[in-house]
């Protein structure tokens, strides 16, 4: 017991003293001249290698810190113990933080190259002439099959989903907004729908292919979709892009009638202090070359068409992930919608995830 | 003197109680009385009751409950009556107890890997020419988690109410001319009751709140009112349902305890004294 106890209080001993340790040393690599940059970022959604550059090349520290839903990171900043001077929301929480007041508007005059950015992902419904967000990364919402089991081309639509010799074999993510966006476009209808009728009406056809359900999962898809076990999934461009990575047998499809455009953008939350070394890291991340560099290492879909053209044809190319004129068209950004109808939407995924024949 | 001593040891427990156990309640009920608007209600409980969706829930998490119950208690009982005749037991124990000290996450992640299309339990199938099958994602492949998962804490109760058991009421029983079942139905079983009353405890009330497994094994075609506790703190943000569920799960599970406690037995046993 004693010996058990030793241990337990060594083991402790040293993980306040490594703790202490690296507070100590993050703060002084931060706090000696005030010159640092606290970035809040989702995980592993920057090259290190650019922020490496970014502090050698202007003398700013950057301190990252992650977050992993958008909620959480509004939580923290609403609650205003960070001091966070930048960070990545989703579309719908730019307009949600904008509404609530805790957003910074963008000094334009600061701003530098925003031309680079292309016009498709500017002046968006969540932000109005971009007062508060600059574009980060973009992509959309469509079917991941597997060619082993799914002819190339036979999946090209949503309706092809409810086939009934697809049975048992899609994987949905966990989402209610996207699937049941899913049904309202399938429908025809808009994916900000708000009138109780068409969203019923939306899950009544969603209902109709739950037979086709195998299951409603989160970020557990990519690891399934990676071993073979489902052909077919619902899912968003950016973890299609990594199962895509991991396995050669897996293509990503945006149906042309109309799917979701997602957008995560770099926002000056009210938390900010480091105003200089803010405007340094957005001008320096607006460079064609440094958003090309992000943008091959994160894999996701990069909203700065100068950077694009950087980029190799492979990926510049890649229909998968940079849709055409039409499909592009066709895509519907979410708008942040009154808590009682996100209610009503996840009320009704929920019935869906419950329905069997 | 010694009295004031005896008081002193109740603070840290009581503290304790009131801090993690009364007060989280009691935020719980307070916040089940709002809706998502931060509005008094009384609305949440009229939904609950009302709507087809979460009744078919509650049904649905007791049914499951019940079974994973039934199944872990069919393996438990045996099991713990083998156990009790092994020669090196406390070895045995240990290796039962053993699992439960791997976190759960990952002996869910290991079940995928042993289910999956392409996991261990199809190829070995496939030695006999029978091709891969759907087994992830079932409601068998569920129940076979989750009772693997809580058959520890149905063994050691039990395992303990056998201990217990004074073998001369066995050998008297046989010595009277009663046969190996009957001596089982009628001595060792009343004997280990109360042992099996708090296995039952043990198993069914955690099982009417499995969220992980749900997701993971069931791939959420098993919706529980764990999982609908989740979704509504986590992706809805409707924390006033949530907790709406939650106040229904803690009432449900006061009643359980009262059915299955120690008050009940006391009182069925003395009701046999009488007869």
């Amino acid at each position: 017991m004693k010996k058990i106890l030793t241990y337990i209080l060594l083991i402790l001993l040293v993980c306040t003293g490594l703790a202490a340790a690296s507070h100590k040393l993050a703060a002084t690599q931060g706090a000696t001249s005030g010159k640092v940059l606290n970035l809040a970022n989702w995980g592993d959604y920057i090259d290190p290698a650019l922020v490496k550059k970014f502090e050698k090349q202007s003398g700013y520290h950057v301190n990252v810190e992650t977050f992993d839903s958008n909620e959480a990171m509004y939580t923290k900043v609403k609650q205003g113990g960070t001091s966070y001077d930048l960070t990545v929301p989703s579309e719908y929480m730019v307009q949600k933080m904008a509404q609530d007041k805790l957003l910074i508007p963008l000094d334009k005059q600061r701003l530098h190259g925003l031309g680079n950015y292309g016009h498709y992902y500017m002046n968006k419904t969540f932000d109005p002439g971009n007062k508060y967000s600059l574009p980060y990364f973009w992509g959309t919402l469509g079917i991941i099959y597997n060619d082993k089991f799914i002819k190339p081309g036979s999946v090209d639509h949503w309706d092809d989903l409810w086939n009934p010799k697809y049975k048992d074999s899609i994987m949905l993510i966990d989402s209610a907004r996207d699937i049941m966006g899913m049904g309202l476009v399938s429908l025809g209808k808009s994916m900000n729908t708000t009138d109780a009728p068409t969203l019923d009406a939306a899950k009544a056809k969603l209902d109709a292919m739950s037979g086709n359900v195998k299951a409603v999962v989160a970020d557990e898809i990519k690891m399934y979709m990676e071993n073979n076990e489902a052909p077919l999934a619902v899912d968003w461009s950016g973890e299609a892009s990594e199962m895509l990575a991991e396995n050669k047998h897996l293509h990503y499809v945006v149906p042309s009638e109309g799917s979701n455009l997602w957008f995560d953008n770099l926002v000056i939350p009210r938390t900010a202090k480091h105003f200089d070394a803010i405007y340094a890291f957005l001008n320096f991340m607006t460079e064609p070359k440094n958003a090309a560099q992000n943008a091959e290492y994160v894999g996701y879909a990069t909203p700065n068409d100068a950077a694009r053209k950087m980029l190799p044809a492979s990926i510049r190319n890649d229909r998968q992930f940079y849709p055409n004129e039409t499909t592009m068209k066709h895509l519907q950004v979410y708008e942040n919608l009154d808590p009682t109808v996100v209610g009503k939407y996840n009320d009704l995924f929920l019935e869906f995830k419950m329905f069997k024949h | 003197m010694r009295k004031k001593v005896n008081t002193a040891f109740y603070v840290p427990y009581g503290l304790w109680l009131l801090l993690f156990v009364i007060a989280p309640m009691l935020l719980i009920v307070y916040q089940s009385f709002f809706n998502i608007n931060h509005q008094f209600t009384l609305a949440n409980y009229a939904t609950y009751f009302q709507s087809g969706t979460y009744l078919t829930m509650t049904f649905n998490s007791v049914w499951y409950a019940f079974v994973i119950t039934v199944v872990t208690l069919l393996i438990s009982y045996p099991a713990a009556y083998i156990l009790h005749y092994m020669k090196h037991k406390q070895l045995w124990l240990l290796l039962i107890i053993l699992p439960t000290w791997i976190n759960l996450l990952l002996k869910a992640y290991a079940f995928i890997g042993i289910f999956g299309r392409d996991g261990g339990l199809n190829n070995f199938l496939g030695w006999f020419g029978i091709a891969p099958k759907q087994l992830l994602f079932t409601d068998a492949a569920f129940i076979f988690v989750a009772a693997y998962i809580e058959i520890p804490f149905m063994i050691l109760p039990i395992f303990n109410g056998i201990e217990e058991l004074d073998e001369g009421l066995v050998n008297a029983s046989r010595d009277l001319g009663a046969s190996p079942w009957q001596t089982f139905i009628h001595v060792t079983l009343p004997l280990t009751m109360s042992g099996v009353k708090s296995g039952v405890q043990a198993v069914f009330i955690p099982s009417l709140s499995l969220f992980m497994i749900t997701r993971l094994i069931g791939g959420n075609r098993v919706i529980t009112l764990g999982t609908a506790i989740e979704e509504h703190f986590l992706t809805t943000m409707n924390w006033g349902m949530g907790s709406t569920i939650g106040v229904v799960l803690i009432v449900t599970m006061f009643v359980i305890m009262f059915l299955t406690g120690e008050r009940n037995k006391r009182r069925v046993k003395g009701g046999k004294h009488h007869a």
